[in-house]
């Protein structure tokens, strides 16, 4: 727990000016009890995927990106709001956002 | 618990056909697809109780991807093979995809009887202003002025308006939606299905590959943001004065009245002659006539 604890402090937080002390109860627990239940995971399915190029412009965060060859990506997959607005304009229903609850099982491993 | 979109492709398409489908990418056929699906899924159907029968053209190869009860017809007569199938098997809910060239020029006269007959079929017209299929000839919901290789210096007659001609012909519910108002779309299609009667949703979808590139629209984005720009709801075109509402079309719902569907009355005729018919040969026998087909 200590070492999560760590880890996150270690990481960039989005907003500087908020001390990242858990003690206080501000930075990394305040973001992340708001984020908490409201991840999002958006899957791309590349076989099906023709790089249209729709859901990168009709996303409404800007956050799916181009590769050079035209096929969608997600750098920042916490910025996603679950709207689905990329997944009814998919005409090739290559595109799936999934809940994403915490990441249990990645931290045991980690540990 | 699996997503919506999930269920979708897992369940409803046919997956031993050739996916990714044949359509050109950024079409606003698959989006139409996709809204299809959808309000089947949440109308609670099953797969058994729908019939989905097309023509020919770029919205022809629908139902080969989805896993209905389905049918390929010829080009131009997806109505009169769903009217049959419907007269056969009231029970069935029937669904006829057609493209605009399929609905209003080819099978015209079939779109504008089937909606004076007042049949229980759910119509869905992809209105893309060409014939994509085929090259990119000019179709009758055309704009005027606009190129084509069949009017390489401008389209010289004026569109149709498939929905307005779809009111005036007596459907009783007609909606009309965009492929960049896909959840709207949604719900229009499942008002249609649900609704007793002809109904008839029009989709103003994108071929940015023959109409958007010949006419300088942009790619699939940029015809898609036209169509943000450009549709208003009915509502607010009430308040809106001819000219604002020029080059904008409205989308929702056109018309929804309830009036007599054709095929039960003609069931019903049906019965009342067969009764008839009883009581004329009850009455023979009772007089000792024998009955011809005895």
């Amino acid at each position: 727990m200590v070492k999560k604890i760590k880890k996150t402090l270690q990481e960039p937080s989005g907003s500087e000016e908020q001390s990242p002390d858990p003690e206080k109860g501000n930075g990394y627990w305040e973001t992340h009890k708001k984020k908490k239940g409201t991840l999002f995971d958006v899957s791309f399915f590349y076989d099906w995927c023709k790089a249209c190029g729709l859901c990168a412009s009709l996303c409404p965060r800007k956050i799916i990106l181009n590769d050079p060859l035209g096929r969608p990506y997600i750098e920042d997959m916490d910025r996603c709001s679950g709207c689905r607005f990329c997944v009814i304009h998919c005409p090739d229903f290559a595109i799936t956002v999934k809940e994403r609850f915490a990441d249990r099982r990645r931290s045991t491993d980690e540990e | 618990m699996r997503e919506e979109a999930e269920i979708i492709r897992q369940e409803y398409l046919r997956h031993d056909k050739k996916f990714p489908h044949v359509w050109c990418p950024g079409c606003g056929n698959g989006i139409v697809m996709g809204a299809l699906l959808r309000a089947t899924h949440n109308l609670k159907l099953s797969k058994d109780e729908i019939v989905l029968a097309s023509g020919i053209g770029c919205s022809g190869r629908m139902p080969t991807y989805i896993d209905f009860n389905t049918v390929h017809t010829t080009h131009g007569r997806s109505l009169t093979f769903a009217t049959g199938i419907k007269l056969a098997n009231p029970e069935l809910s029937v669904i006829s995809v057609m493209g605009d060239g399929d609905a209003t020029a080819i099978g015209g006269n079939h779109f504008i009887h089937a909606a004076r007959r007042n049949i229980n079929i759910t119509a869905i017209i992809i209105n893309n202003s060409t014939y994509g299929m085929t090259g990119g000839q000019y179709s009758p919901t055309t704009p005027y002025g606009s190129k084509s290789t069949t009017s390489v210096y401008g389209h010289v007659e004026h569109a149709f308006s498939i929905a307005e001609l779809a009111v005036t012909a007596g459907a009783s519910f007609v909606g009309r939606g965009t492929v960049y108002h896909a959840s709207h779309l949604d719900k229009l299609i499942g008002q249609a299905i649900t609704k007793r009667g002809f109904s008839v949703v029009e989709v103003i979808s994108n071929c940015h590959v023959q109409h958007g590139r010949r006419n300088k629209l942009g790619g699939a984005v940029e015809m898609m943001q036209s169509f943000k720009n450009n549709a208003v709801t009915v509502g607010k075109a009430e308040k809106m004065t001819t000219e604002e509402m020029e080059d904008k079309f409205t989308i929702g719902i056109l018309a929804d009245i309830d009036k007599p569907i054709s095929t039960e009355e003609y069931r019903r005729i049906n019965r009342q002659a067969e009764r008839d018919a009883d009581k004329v040969v009850k009455a023979k026998v009772k007089n000792g006539v024998k009955r011809y087909e005895e």
